[in-house]
């Protein structure tokens, strides 16, 4: 079944392909940027700044509480 | 230490999700697919803004029932923040749209102004923008009501009326209608388990309750925060 589902998929994408002179391969991915690990300094980047987000986060939520308990 | 497991553990269950969603979602295998090419990734994050608000809006409008039945004033408050979150999160999903589409929709061999014709005829577009706009009257309609009980009364009703607009401008005529989106005419795919590729339903679950999970952590800030102001005022 999923055999069938990748055949299909590559069947349409090689049509497609033929429609679109411009594409000589399949769809353009990124790559290079994998192929030379590039993409994983993105990543890095990413996550540093959603743990920075997560740490703000935490603060406040403490923050609040802290005020909470003091019912003020 | 424990205690504060107990009770936050589905904040930290949130930031589980979200690193791995951001981890996998630019790392793992997704479908070579034309004109979408690696913008295919966006499915974790532009969709889930669209889940996140629909989740947020549906609890809005359970405390805006809750309301009406209890006259209690913190399911008001409950209700109002849940559904100013969900905005901000419709907004984002738009905001994100709309530089997903510029790099996919618009066709480089046109003119912008062809493009821009194809794009604003996209109903989903239309109708998002209009599920929006009826939330916009919501808070606008709060915040032009002076007294708390009848504002509250007002506009729980109000909200169950600006929830159901949800479902024709969202959920019904976008999927009548052709469209540039995934699915169209022939109903949801993003819950279609036929059509989503395997492998991204692998990220795109997780991530869906990641964000609704930000979501919410944000809203409950919002709510204790207002009413601490609440109690300050009467004091």
């Amino acid at each position: 079944m999923r055999t069938i589902k990748y055949l299909s998929a590559l069947i349409i994408s090689l049509l497609l392909t033929l429609i679109n002179h411009a594409q000589t391969d399949t769809a353009e991915m990124a790559d290079t940027m994998r192929s030379n690990g590039r993409i994983y300094v993105v990543v890095a980047v990413v996550v540093v700044i959603l743990l920075g987000l997560f740490l703000y986060l935490f603060r406040l939520d403490k923050k609040i509480t802290r005020f909470e308990k003091n019912g003020s | 230490m424990f205690n504060i497991m107990r009770k936050s553990w589905w904040k930290i269950l949130c930031v589980i999700l979200l690193l791995y969603t951001f981890i996998g979602g630019f790392l793992m295998d997704v479908p070579r697919l034309p004109a979408l090419s690696e913008t295919i990734r966006n499915l974790y994050f532009h969709v889930c803004m669209w889940f996140c608000m629909m989740i947020l809006f549906t609890v809005s409008v359970v405390y805006a029932i809750r309301y009406l039945r209890s006259n209690k004033l913190t399911d008001d408050i409950n209700s109002r923040h849940f559904a100013a979150v969900g905005i901000v999160f419709g907004v984002l999903g738009y905001a994100s749209g709309i530089v997903w589409m510029s790099y996919t929709w618009a066709d480089p061999n046109n003119t912008s102004f062809q493009s821009f014709g194809a794009v604003a005829r996209e109903p989903k577009l239309i109708g998002t923008a209009i599920a929006l706009m009826i939330y916009f009257a919501y808070m606008v309609l709060r915040d032009s009501i002076s007294d708390i009980d009848k504002r509250a009364r007002i506009t729980s009703v109000y909200n169950i009326f600006a929830y159901a607009l949800l479902f024709p401008t969202i959920w019904i005529i976008p999927r009548m209608l052709p469209s540039l989106h995934p699915g169209g005419e022939n109903g949801n795919p993003a819950l279609d388990t036929k059509d989503i590729d395997s492998r991204m339903r692998l990220v795109f679950y997780p991530a869906v309750i990641g964000w609704t999970l930000l979501g919410v952590w944000i809203t409950t800030l919002k709510i204790r925060f207002s009413l601490l102001k609440e109690k300050r005022l009467l004091q």
